[in-house]
């Protein structure tokens, strides 16, 4: 189903496979900050769990190779990002080999894949379009992700150095850099900044939802008239039986 | 049956059991009340099951539940993605009693489908800001201290299509991204013991072995509260979509922090700001900013029967039952209205009322043929009353995608169907 066709489609799982967009927060504070960081847990467990004195001696130690091997986790400070260097140009080459099928030549996405640029000022809007340009926060998330999970069914597929093209040209699609040369590298990443960065704030519900606590809920004669405002039924978007899945 | 002994037993079941379950539609079927006295033939017949040999104990090493059963599975929505390896499926709440979801029937959402791991090649890796970087073999899991809990798993788009207003008729669609078993694992906090923790680690990130390589930052505090590192759900492993052979258990939370085949923890001093945290898991609210790291999965309830996919097919008697749930504890009482809010009473608990656990509640009813609005009302040990959606929309717009817990309304039409509805 096209986009337009399926109003009320939940834009999480639309963007499914991909990299949409999302915070950055340069130093992060972080959301629920960990206030007891212990250089040694308690050694005591949870209720009710058991409670080892000392060390039970399992696993072995990790090697620096494999450690090298799967660490691929990159931070907003920078943290985690390896040596490699790619331009605007070079990325367009591998995004359209690579990745254009899906998300379309200049990111706009293909059907249902995930549009990558674009959506600038559409996030108070009733359909907001929440892209890397538009809504991401930091633009190590980029190539974190899309070093661990595209393109989408060949994974860990790209080089450092690709990745870094990649980047720039999908930096490019959404009008940070400007540059067809740019070149984005370990050396100046940290230097980008995504615009939304500011607009992510932690969760405040026990703040600003204070008063859903200690409410003692009316029982018995609490409203006049109850109208229906909304059926499901009227939309009928919902798959029925002959649609799943056989199983047997 | 009036047909004499066939030795095709089998192949005559399956032509009744198609017949049956064709049947199930129709108002009334499979009551006992056939024409006023006329004998039923069910009792005054020998049946085909009550004359030959059923199968031996050799035929079924695994069982599977009864094939009358066979419309009781998860389903889908395919426009809701854009392919099926990174989607979701739907419990059969409105198929299911108690508080366990059997291990067949828990709602999945992958991100890069279902990662088929031989446990003799899965390695778990502790490293970071750590004393001594671990690598451990399921072997050496499995000798350490266990514990069993039973927690639901939510996920943070549960109900996230009616934010906008009532789309999906069926509580499985509204409601069914959510699942509750037992889990078998050992606490996260033995494992970064194992390891020693540095003075400046703060964060814990988790991450997957599928090809999404789904990975989350979690908060040191919560790590060595209460999530566990868990093998086997509901007495035997891990399913391969639930994250066989290990998947993390984050009590409370939402549920794409409970990364399945785990296989790395990295330790640090601030969060990763991962795609799943940014892009995703994320909350838009009307003034163009957004919550992040919204963890906790707040009191929320459900009529599961009535309700669209499960209709009313009796008048007098009836049975109303739900599922009653809290992130942030146990749930302390579930008020039920049938007149869209005007009045309301005490549903009945019953069953354990766990701390982050589904809980199973029920109004036993009598119904004339009126037009009902049914709703539900979950209050959990923290005081927090369940909100309706215009509560929420309220203060949250209608664009926040996640964490939607507003009161669910059914309509029951006098002839039985009934509808998901907003009520004003």
């Amino acid at each position: 189903m096209s986009r337009s066709a399926s109003p009320l489609l939940l834009a999480g799982f639309a963007a499914a496979a991909v990299l949409a967009a999302a915070p950055l927060i340069a130093q992060t504070k972080a959301a629920a900050p960990a206030k007891s960081a212990q250089a040694h847990p308690p050694a005591k467990a949870a209720t009710g769990a058991p409670a080892p004195a000392a060390k039970l001696g399992l696993g072995r130690e990790a090697l620096p190779e494999e450690i090298q091997a799967w660490a691929i986790s990159v931070r907003p400070d920078g943290k985690g990002l390896p040596p490699g260097k790619g331009t605007v140009r070079q990325g367009d080459e591998i995004f359209q080999a690579q990745c254009a099928s899906c998300h379309g030549e200049f990111g706009q996405g293909n059907g249902r894949w995930p549009v990558l640029a674009g959506g600038q000022g559409s996030l108070r809007s009733d359909r907001p379009e929440k892209t890397i340009g538009s809504f991401w926060s930091d633009l190590s998330t980029v190539f974190d992700y899309v070093r661990r999970a595209m393109p989408f069914g060949n994974a860990r597929s790209l080089s450092p150095d690709e990745i870094y093209a990649v980047t720039a040209y999908l930096l490019y699609l959404n009008d940070i850099v400007k540059d067809e040369d740019f070149e984005l590298s370990d050396k100046n990443f940290t230097s980008v900044k995504l615009p939304n960065a500011a607009a992510f704030y932690d969760d405040d519900r026990e703040t600003t939802e204070k008063a859903f606590w200690g409410r003692e809920p009316c029982m018995s004669d609490c409203k006049q008239q109850v109208t229906i405002t909304g059926r499901a039924a009227v939309l009928d978007v919902t798959p029925d039986a002959k649609t799943a899945p056989k199983v047997d | 049956m009036t047909s004499p002994a066939r030795p095709d037993a089998l192949s005559r079941r399956r032509f009744l059991g198609g017949a049956a379950l064709a049947g199930a539609g129709l108002a009334g079927a499979g009551t006992a009340r056939a024409e006023a006295g006329k004998p039923d033939p069910l009792i005054t017949e020998v049946q085909d099951w009550n004359r030959y040999l059923g199968e031996g104990v050799d035929k079924r090493p695994y069982g599977m539940p009864s094939r009358f059963e066979r419309h009781v599975i998860r389903r889908d929505v395919p426009w809701l993605t854009a392919s099926p390896e990174s989607s979701v499926s739907f419990t059969p709440l409105h198929e299911l009693d108690g508080i366990i979801t059997p291990s067949g029937l828990c709602f999945s959402r992958h991100h890069g489908g279902i990662a088929e791991i031989d446990p003799a090649s899965h390695r778990l890796m502790i490293h970071g800001l750590v004393e001594k970087p671990l690598v451990f073999t399921m072997e050496d899991i499995r000798r350490m201290p266990r514990q069993n809990r039973i927690h639901f798993l939510e996920c943070a788009a549960n109900s996230g299509m009616e934010w906008r207003g009532a789309q999906l008729n069926g509580c499985q669609f509204t409601h069914g991204m959510v699942h509750n078993v037992m889990y078998t694992g050992v606490p996260l906090k033995l494992l970064l013991a194992e390891a020693g923790l540095k003075p400046q680690a703060k964060w814990l990130m988790l991450e997957g072995a599928d090809a999404s390589g789904m990975n989350r930052s979690l908060p040191l505090d919560k790590a060595l509260d209460d999530v566990l590192i868990a093998f086997a759900m509901n007495g035997e492993a891990l399913r391969p979509d639930q994250g066989y052979p290990l998947r993390a258990v984050i009590p409370g939370w939402e549920g794409n922090l409970w990364v399945k085949w785990l296989r790395r923890i990295e330790v640090g001093d601030m969060p990763w700001q991962a795609r799943e945290e940014t892009s995703k898991y994320t909350d838009l609210l009307a003034d163009g900013r957004s919550r992040r790291f919204t963890f906790v999965m707040d009191a929320k309830s459900v009529v599961t029967n009535p309700s669209p996919q499960a209709p009313l097919r009796h008048k007098g008697r009836n049975v109303l039952t739900g599922l009653a749930w809290s992130g942030r504890g146990a749930i302390k009482r579930v008020d039920v209205t049938l007149d869209g809010g005007r009045n309301w009473q005490h549903a009945r608990i019953d069953g354990p009322a766990l701390d982050k656990s589904l809980t199973r509640f029920y109004v036993d009813f009598d119904w004339a043929g009126q037009d009902l609005l049914i709703q539900s009302r979950a209050i959990d040990s923290t005081g927090y009353l369940q909100p309706t959606k215009d509560e929420l929309r309220k203060i949250r717009g209608t664009n926040s995608i996640y964490h939607n817990n507003g009161i669910q309304t059914w309509h029951v039409k006098a002839n039985g169907e009934t509808e998901n509805v907003e009520i004003g």
